[in-house]
């Protein structure tokens, strides 16, 4: 069963063209992540600086398109400092663990393909049939997940080989951020899952490609798993990104620059990179995962082209959202940040997946599905108010603890 | 809505003007810069080619960036390099800690020190931020030197005159501007024409005109350098 979902290019005999055409598509992949870094750095500073008024780069190239390249030359050719204190192996590490999964994750990401329903996103390559994505392992999901838990790692070895306070602090808030983050993060993943019966990323798309509901709204797990899950995804992945609101790993105003306040030249531009990169590669993964990523109806011409105009469109949604959101929302404090994800976020998460399973089993069972789902919000609404009520005499049982120590 | 209104305030900015201008050097040529705006200092000269500091150092004592430093010495006799007993023999202006607010310029009895209009100048190191005599003082021309870490691209932006200030000493000592608070205009190099006073344009009181006709028709005290006279006029 799980065989079918293989990349049909590597189901066969695998002789030199199947090899090159692997390579080819590393070498695609790697390049285009990294141009669209090079061009969302670009995109970010230009729409940040609309939306605040402003001009942004203007000055080198046209448009100032060039800027980007302009302050990676500055950043390579700046001395390379490694702080007295600073452990050196891990502090030479960091970046690139900041820096690789990002580019890995964006490998299980399929960029293009026909999912309008009709084809199967296969496309033919010099005689051989494959996907338009650099790998499709069946534990895509999992592979996802697990390269979001690495990044974790970037920021904590960082911070704490630093041998400064200011990224050591940084590096604490980080890691707590992203470890409570995740939870939410998986538990809103495994709806998407639950609804696909599958973890490899191709067929999540191949599922929500096709008419959707009466030809009119698209069959995106956005709609299948009832929007909330995509709410918290959402949210969760920008604090995974530590970008603002949730950039408490970096606050200027109280630590400096955060993690990477010792890194210099190269090193801070991995970081810099990697940041972006993230940015892109979640993006790509909340495109893919909840939008249909290059489903997408077939207008003229071949479907797979299609495919990568309609995961295009898709993907630049979400930078905008990215930017917008960065532009007004000023940063949470860190009791709020702490109180969203696990009163908030992982409770919502953890119930609504309760709840999609409950209708998954009564649809299969062929119980009322009306009662069962008033019931089951009868639940969530109780388990909710009970979880409420317990914050809140914890709460009021600390404040008088802390009256009877003062 | 209430969570979400800031979106909607940011995403307006979008399509409205920006109130960040382009550098104006963008924009077909620099802007002309205000009568009063304050630049990078220039050491004047008279038009024979002396120098107008004398060392007195009232500009180094009034300077509340004690950015200035100057060392006065005597003239030589044989070779004098300004009109009066004393010059600058050491000038110094450290552009670190310049703020630009003209109290040196008013501060100086003699407008050796005015200010020109370039801000456009930038270092590479701190050695070269410390502007010295031989930057300061006008060329021969009487004109600012161009020094090659200074924008003077747009000259007639930049370069054409000094930049306008308050006087607090009555120019060059004379008497009929004691104890007077007035306006020069922007003048050239050499020696100016004394203000119009705060009174409206061309109401001269006697002492006043008697003054400007000196200065309009500058008696020569020590003999043209040879050659220098049409080099070095002043503005009529």
């Amino acid at each position: 069963m799980l065989a079918q979902f293989y990349d049909p290019l590597l189901g066969g005999h695998v002789d030199g063209g199947v090899v090159a055409i692997v390579l080819g598509k590393t070498l695609v992949a790697f390049g285009l992540l990294l141009v669209s870094v090079i061009l969302m750095i670009w995109f970010e500073r230009k729409v940040l600086g609309d939306l605040q008024n402003r001009v942004g780069p203007n000055k080198a190239g046209p448009f100032g398109l060039l800027q980007t390249v302009a302050d990676g030359m500055k950043l390579i050719l700046k001395e390379d400092l490694i702080p007295d204190k600073a452990d050196r192996r891990a502090f030479v590490l960091a970046p690139y663990l900041s820096a690789i999964p990002a580019f890995v994750t964006f490998a299980i990401v399929p960029i293009g393909g026909g999912f309008d329903g009709e084809h199967d996103g296969t496309v033919e390559m010099f005689g051989h049939t494959t996907f338009l994505q650099l790998a499709d392992p069946p534990i895509g999901v999992l592979l996802m997940l697990a390269m979001s838990s690495i990044a974790v790692y970037g920021v904590l070895l960082a911070g704490w080989s630093s041998g400064s306070k200011y990224p050591l602090l940084g590096a604490v808030r980080g890691s707590a951020q992203m470890i409570s983050y995740e939870a939410a993060l998986g538990l809103s993943v495994v709806t998407v899952v639950l609804m696909t019966g599958s973890l490899s990323t191709h067929e999540i798309v191949l599922q929500q490609s096709g008419d959707g509901y009466g030809g009119i709204v698209p069959g995106w797990n956005l709609i299948t798993t009832g929007f909330v899950p995509f709410v918290i995804f959402y949210l969760a992945a920008t604090a995974e990104l530590n970008r603002p609101p949730f950039d408490l790993v970096e606050a200027e105003q109280e630590l400096v620059g955060g993690y990477s306040t010792e890194y210099s030249s190269f090193r801070f531009a991995l970081f810099y990179l990697a940041e972006f990169m993230s940015s892109i590669t979640m993006s790509a993964i909340i495109v893919t995962l909840f939008l249909g990523g290059p489903a997408g109806p077939t207008l003229v011409g071949p479907a797979w082209l299609w495919g990568i105009v309609w995961f295009s469109l898709k993907l630049f949604v979400f930078l905008f959202a990215l930017v917008w959101v960065r532009a007004t929302l000023p940063r949470f404090r860190y009791d709020q940040l702490m109180n969203i994800g696990w009163r908030v976020l992982i409770p919502l998460a953890l119930g609504w997946l309760l709840l999609l399973a409950t209708i998954n089993i009564a649809r299969d069972e062929g119980w009322n599905l009306v009662a069962v789902v008033a019931g089951g919000f009868v639940v969530l609404v109780a388990g909710w108010s009970a979880l409420a009520a317990a914050v809140n005499v914890a709460q009021r049982r600390r404040e008088t603890e802390e009256e009877l120590v003062t | 809505m209430g969570y979400l209104d800031g979106f909607k305030v940011t995403f307006r900015k979008l399509f409205e003007e920006r109130l960040t201008r382009d550098y104006t050097k963008d924009r077909g040529g620099k802007r002309v810069k205000p009568v009063r705006l304050h630049g990078r200092h220039v050491l004047n000269r008279y038009e024979d080619g002396m120098e107008k500091c004398i060392g007195c150092e009232l500009c180094a004592g009034v300077c509340p960036a004690r950015c200035i430093y100057v060392r006065g010495a005597d003239n030589p006799p044989d070779d004098p390099v300004s009109p009066g007993e004393r010059y600058g023999y050491i000038y110094e202006i450290n552009y670190l800690r310049c703020i630009h607010c003209d109290l040196c310029v008013e501060a100086c009895p003699t407008e050796a020190i005015t200010e020109s209009k370039l801000f456009e100048f930038s270092f590479t190191n701190r050695q070269d931020a410390i502007y010295t005599k031989a930057e300061l003082v006008v060329g021969d021309d009487g004109r600012p030197r161009r020094l090659p870490w200074e924008d003077w691209s747009d000259l007639e932006a930049v370069e054409s005159n000094t930049s306008a200030w308050m006087r607090a000493t009555s120019p060059s000592g004379n008497a009929a501007y004691e104890g007077r608070t007035a306006w020069s205009g922007e003048l050239g190099f050499g020696v100016r024409a004394p203000e119009l006073g705060q009174t409206a344009e061309g109401e001269r009181t006697p002492g006043e005109e008697e003054s400007a006709a000196i200065f309009e028709h500058p008696h020569v005290p020590h003999g043209p350098v040879a050659g220098d006279d049409e080099a070095h006029g002043a503005k009529p």
